[in-house]
């Protein structure tokens, strides 16, 4: 290192003591090449959305009318609808969500506050965590075995919201416990050193803070419930469905099984229907997102950090 | 005696971090306990509103008498037992709720329902804090927007909501700035008058200021335990002497 407090008199020149040299410009090259890259692999993403969407709705949205939405299924692409698909789709979220929220969100609070840390208690989270892996078609078999044939629901509205929730379980379940790991302890302490018993500190304290959380876990998982097809399938869910659901025992169909029929026909129409569909199972993903949005908005509010 | 203790032991798992200890603490005062970290003072405080029972690993043994009845016997209402000995944090930790909620939350879950009560109760406690002035005009505020000593006079505050008659300081005003220090250690003064106070703190002047009795722990054990002022001026032990003049610790 060279002596640097000389200061620059006359005309001799300033001298440069904390110019680039080797390190220093090597991390630097190194922090911006990952900038691009990052960069890079966010555009690529929302590239491939924006074709996605591009394409879906030039074929789609001149399709896209109130008969189109209100009208029954029929063989002739121009007269079908998709009032059985889409009335299908709200009842499978609804059932599925009443029945999967509160097991979901009860058991995540059971693992993360009641049971004690001991081989058993990991043995559970192992098994969570590999459920939230299992391919969706394997809970169409199980739903099909033992809901529509043992508990001889079969291949009803029911059967369907049951085989959901248990596919969505392990998701809710897992970021409800992130939810409320996010709780500060110091949080219960002040809580429990009131007098106020477990289920008090839980109810008042921890699940407040942690609503916008579990919310999204919930949201997220309902969407991916409302996107699978596969499990519906195995369960019997039809193709074809000449009525709109009325009763949890119902037979049904749902968007993504509608959209799979009409893609798998050679004829351009029913393409066309097809894309018309996607747009309106967007829309209404697009809903449930925004009412997440909300949610998580007021809850927030009302913590007040 | 307000309190007394008798032979308590504490063992995190194999770990044994209190080795019989027996003391007694009369009542309306201000007793501190002083030592280096990890010689069980804190501990020791936890065992008086038994905070100690959320660890899993940790066993307490031996007597602890409050008023008269063994706080450890299986009869005990743990729930109760923390509402007669209310606590205060080393960090300032109020609720993410408005500060009226955080001082009313004491009664609340005491199924308080009468409105009229819960406000003159947290107008009360708020004033004993000596934090009235600064906050009667933001009560819906969050508490989150007050600096770190007026939490921490909150949660004084919150914890005299419930009426206790001990109150437990575990390093109140670690985390304060020395003005807020001050304010805290006036505020213990004049509750001496109608709670009796412990307090663990690391500052030995903050001891002496504040307390009328001091216990020194060394290594899970209560090397000595006297009026405050003897103990910082004519120390017994060997040990107490080397910690008071900063030779260790």
């Amino acid at each position: 290192m060279e002596e640097t407090l000389e200061k620059p008199v006359g005309n001799k020149k300033p001298k440069m003591t904390f110019e680039s040299k080797g390190r220093t410009v090597y991390y630097q090259m190194q922090d911006r090449i990952f900038k691009y890259f990052a960069l890079a692999a966010t555009s690529l993403g929302l590239i491939v959305l924006v074709l996605l969407l591009y394409s879906v709705f030039e074929n789609g949205f001149g399709r896209l009318d109130w008969d189109f939405i209100t009208s029954l299924p029929s063989k002739r692409a121009s007269k079908a609808g998709i009032y059985t698909a889409w009335t299908g789709t709200l009842w499978i979220m609804f059932l599925t969500t009443i029945i999967a929220f509160p097991i979901g969100v009860s058991a995540g609070i059971y693992l993360e506050e009641y049971s004690s840390r001991n081989r058993m208690a990991n043995l559970i989270e192992i098994n969570i965590a590999n459920l939230a892996g299992v391919p969706s078609i394997i809970y169409g078999l199980l739903g099909l075995e033992v809901f529509a044939r043992f508990l001889n629901l079969g291949a009803s509205v029911l059967t369907g919201s049951l085989t959901l929730a248990l596919l969505i379980l392990p998701i809710i379940i897992v970021s409800t416990r992130e939810a409320i790991k996010t709780v500060p302890y110091t949080l219960r302490e002040a809580s429990f050193a009131l007098g106020a018993s477990k289920w008090q500190t839980i109810w008042n304290q921890v699940l407040p803070a942690s609503v916008p959380g579990i919310i999204t876990g919930v949201i997220l998982a309902i969407s991916r419930a409302i996107g699978e097809t596969a499990p519906l399938i195995v369960i019997g869910a039809l193709t074809y469905v000449p009525f709109a659901p009325t009763s949890p025992m119902d037979e049904f169909t749902v968007m993504p099984i509608q959209i799979f029929n009409w893609v798998s026909r050679p004829q351009k129409a029913f393409a066309e229907n097809a894309a018309a569909a996607i747009i309106v199972l967007l829309s209404i993903t697009f809903v449930m997102n925004a009412i997440a949005v909300y949610l998580r908005h007021r809850s927030q509010k009302k913590v007040k950090w | 005696m307000k309190i007394e203790a008798n032979n308590v032991r504490v063992s995190y798992g194999s770990e044994q971090v209190l080795k019989g200890i027996t003391m007694s603490i009369k009542k309306n005062t201000v007793t501190a306990f002083i030592g280096p970290s990890g010689c069980g003072k804190s501990t020791f405080l936890r065992c008086f509103n038994r905070m100690n029972d959320l660890i899993e690993t940790c066993k307490v043994e031996g007597e602890i008498m409050i008023d008269e009845s063994d706080i450890y016997h299986p009869k005990v209402n743990i729930n109760e037992l923390r509402k007669s000995v209310g606590m205060v944090f080393q960090k300032p930790n109020p609720f993410p709720k408005s500060i009226f909620e955080n001082v009313a939350y004491g009664l609340r879950i005491n199924g308080v329902t009468n409105k009229k009560y819960i406000e003159e109760k947290v107008e009360w406690a708020i004033k004993q804090a000596a934090l009235w002035d600064e906050v009667k005009d933001k009560l819906k505020k969050s508490a989150f927007a007050l600096s770190g000593g007026q939490q921490q006079r909150l949660c004084i505050a919150r914890a005299l909501a419930v009426e206790p008659s001990i109150l437990l300081m575990d390093e109140p005003a670690s985390a304060l700035d020395p003005i807020s220090t001050t304010k805290i250690e006036e505020l213990i003064y004049n509750l001496k008058a109608s709670y009796t106070i412990i307090i663990v703190t690391h500052n030995m002047q903050q001891a002496t200021r504040t307390s009328d009795k001091t216990a020194f722990f060394y290594m899970g054990d209560l090397i000595e335990y006297d009026d405050t002022r003897t103990l910082f001026t004519n120390p017994k032990k060997q040990k107490t002497q080397n910690y008071i003049t900063g030779r260790f610790g």
